[in-house]
């Protein structure tokens, strides 16, 4: 890292280098915090006092966290970052926790009631009292340290404690009346208890051995949302405002004329009339509503499983860009779901609502492609025309039956394009009951089963290839 | 207060003194906002409290509110400013022959001739005001672009006439209910602030301040099963307004206790999808006590 200056003004001298690596290091697991960000983040500095906690946190994240996403590795790392910091400053001017307390507590853990500190304990967490933990959480190292040596590794350890402690997250019915963990402790509060040991028991060991543990990049669980395949949605999302960019400079999605109205000439001379030929009443054409450009149609059987969460958080992403667009999946039979996307913002409310209601008659669970196509031309023949775009996002796995390829031909030639992204890798492709080849004589096929591919895909779009 | 705040604590404590219990953050963000004249990007859930804010934030500071609603098809016209085209062509028409064309020209697009939209009041205000631009994600791609150059500079290029810059320095909030993603230039202009449902004690608060007369169990009981209801995965869980709404509702009811029947009755006040009714009633409403309230109630 080069030598940072400190702002004018900006505080102690080392505080500004502080704030460039921790927003390194927030760039180094994604956030996008620029340097307008971080100059940001100095002027706000200089306007709080650093003393609260709380507002040096909020602070920092209202400049260099600019989404809920970013705010959660924000918090992350700000934890990493800041205890690490904390710690090596610890060693480097050589202050520890005075022995006299460490050993007053390790005193203490041989009068310490076992059966008390565990209610207390389960009874901090129910309430949620932070700090009564992590003085508990000491107070457990301590009572539990001394019935051997830890194991070297915290993890190990953590578990070891908690364990011993009797905390788990489903009720034990075996417990008596009064005790508060009998219907079980919370379950976010366990974590953060297990967290505060985490800390502790690392605080102890850096104490012990002064140098820092070797800092490693943010696990992926940790980053994951709870809810799994949210995590890929922003990356998705990313690539499709790409897409649409590329669309809309090949005069694809040309909205941004159709903003200015046109003056219809005809019926301003007309209202001139009334002003003795002076056009002091414009008259402007009426912005007629624009048919649906792009058609997604997305395999959601039971072969493409594992890819369906991915083409719905295409499909998902393609809906946040595109307003003129129709949507569909399809198993046995098709379905539209143009308006699910319509009524739900949410990703796992739209994937719930499409897996609940779509109405996608699901007899067989197996995809019969030719029947698709046959319901599909039914539904938009009418609306298809050369300036349309459709998108098929499926395995071509017939499971044996007629793939109907004369069909999708008819629907290929009526839209301008027609695109088809397959789930599987390349090797896969036509052997088995898959018929991608004869599809492919009609439209361009890509395998597409991670956002680089879909990338690859946006770029091929790009290219002039149908220049008739 | 007038003037510009002193401390996080000055702002917290005027926000509260006009009926708007903030949060640690809100406050410290909307210090900063006045202290450093940047604009505040608040996301969140419909109903936390966004425009409220913007609404308590004038008066706390005693400047006018400009507010701009946004919605899709806002175009620069409708939010910044346009030609007023009758009073042009009139002007034109009065105009002897003798005039040559090029002082027509140059009188005819000068201020006296534009119309002003919300932003352009509130660039040209001569008070210092606070401009609320509401419902952001509402808008095109397009919209936001052009909102850049008067976020950062606070100042609009009008082809015509020139840079028009503000005469005071205004304090922008941007609200957005996140439905759609935006952009990286407007976010890196901003403070960013999300506001989500308050903790417990918070909204116990809130709706306290709001209405003081219901009992003070019935408010935590009410307070409590709202945050239950809050858990239940629904099409739209109920915001901060509707926990002011039902307080309000079981106040007219003279409810004494919230209880499995008086919870039935007044459901639609809080759930608002027929799906969700459903959901709430079977998982919610059972936890209830049956009958407690219902003698308490024909008293009323």
């Amino acid at each position: 890292m080069p030598p940072v200056r400190a702002p004018e003004g900006a505080g102690p001298p080392g505080i500004s280098a502080r704030l460039v690596e921790f927003c390194e290091q927030l760039r180094r697991e994604g956030v996008g915090s620029g340097t307008a960000e971080l100059l940001d983040a100095f002027a706000v500095l200089a306007q709080i006092t650093w003393t609260e906690p709380q507002d040096f946190r909020e602070a920092l994240a209202a400049t260099l966290a600019k989404s809920q996403e970013d705010r959660r590795i924000f918090e992350l790392v700000f934890e990493r970052y800041f205890f690490r910091a904390t710690e090596a400053a610890a060693i480097r001017e050589n202050v520890r926790e005075s022995n006299q307390t460490s050993g007053d507590l390790a005193e203490l853990g041989e009068y310490i009631d076992f059966d008390e500190l565990r209610r207390r304990i389960a009874a901090a967490m129910r309430e949620g009292a932070e700090g009564t933990m992590r003085d508990l959480a000491r107070l457990a190292i301590a009572a539990f340290g001394r019935q051997g040596e830890g194991s070297g590794v915290i993890g190990v350890d953590v578990q070891r404690i908690r364990r011993a402690l009797g905390l788990r997250s489903e009720p034990q019915r075996d417990l008596p009346e009064d005790d508060p963990r009998r219907d079980g402790v919370p379950r976010d509060a366990l974590r953060r208890f297990e967290a505060l040991l985490r800390r502790e028991l690392e605080r102890g060991q850096i104490e012990r051995t002064e140098k820092l543990p070797p800092s490693r990049p943010l696990n992926e669980l940790d980053r994951a949302l709870p809810s799994g395949p949210l995590q890929d949605l922003a990356a998705v999302h990313r690539v499709v405002a790409q897409l649409k960019r590329r669309l809309k400079t090949q005069g694809q999605e040309n909205r941004g004329h159709s903003h200015h109205a046109h003056v219809d000439v005809r019926r301003t001379m007309r209202a001139s009339l009334q002003t003795g030929g002076v056009p002091a009443q414009l008259r402007f054409k009426p912005v007629r509503p624009r048919r649906p450009e792009i058609y997604v149609l997305c395999d959601v059987s039971t072969s493409v499983t594992s890819a369906s969460v991915f083409f719905l958080s295409v499909l998902h992403a393609l809906h946040d860009s595109f307003r003129k667009m129709r949507s569909f999946v399809f198993i046995e039979r098709i379905s539209e779901v143009t308006d699910v996307f319509g009524r739900e913002r949410d990703f796992r409310a739209v994937s719930e609502a499409i897996g609940r209601d779509a109405g996608v008659a699901d007899i067989s669970g197996y995809t019969d492609y030719g029947r698709v196509w046959s319901e599909f031309r039914t539904l938009v023949e009418d609306e298809l025309h050369p300036r349309a775009t459709v998108i098929v996002l499926g395995d071509a796995r017939t499971n044996g039956r007629d793939p109907r390829a004369d069909i999708f031909a008819q629907v290929a030639s009526a839209a301008g394009r027609t695109f088809w992204l397959n789930p599987e890798p390349r090797l896969y492709w036509n052997y088995g009951d898959s018929v991608i080849a004869t599809y492919e004589r009609h439209c361009q096929a890509f395998e597409c089963w991670t956002t680089g591919q879909l990338e690859d895909f946006v770029k091929a779009l790009t290219r002039p290839v149908h220049a008739a | 207060m007038a003037a510009a705040p002193e401390s996080v604590q000055a702002v917290a404590e005027g926000l509260r003194e006009v009926g708007y219990l903030p949060a640690q953050a809100t406050a410290l963000v909307s210090f900063l906002a006045c202290k450093l004249g940047k604009p505040i990007l608040v996301e969140g859930p419909a109903g936390v409290g966004k425009t409220e804010l913007a609404k308590a934030l004038s008066k706390v500071l005693d400047r006018r509110l400009v507010r701009l609603q946004c919605y899709e098809g806002l175009d620069e016209a409708k939010a910044l400013y346009e030609w007023n085209y009758r009073k042009q062509l009139l002007r034109i028409q009065a105009e002897g022959r003798a005039t040559g064309w090029d002082e027509v020209q140059d009188d005819i697009f000068s201020e006296e001739f534009l119309l002003s939209r919300p932003l352009m009041d509130a660039i040209t205000s001569e008070q210092p005001i606070v401009l609320l631009i509401d419902e952001i994600d509402k808008t095109d791609q397009e919209f936001e672009a052009m909102l850049l150059e008067l976020l950062s500079d606070f100042q609009i290029s009008i082809p015509e006439l020139g840079r028009v810059e503000a005469r005071t320095h205004p304090v922008v909030l941007l609200t957005s209910n996140n439905s759609r993603e935006l952009t990286e230039a407007l976010k890196r202009r901003c403070l960013y602030l999300w506001l989500d449902y308050p903790q417990l004690e918070h909204e116990l608060a809130i709706v306290r301040l709001h209405v003081p007369e219901l009992q003070e169990t019935v408010t935590r009981k009410l307070v409590e099963i709202i945050g239950m209801v809050r858990d239940l995965d629904l099409k739209k869980p109920p915001s901060i307004a509707e926990s002011i709404d039902w307080a309000r509702a079981l106040l007219l009811l003279g409810a004494q206790d919230i209880d499995a029947a008086v919870f039935r009755e007044t459901l639609s006040v809080i759930v608002k999808h027929r799906t969700d009714l459903d959901v709430v009633a079977e998982r919610v409403g059972v936890k209830l006590d049956p009958a407690a309230g219902l003698a308490a109630r024909s008293r009323a």
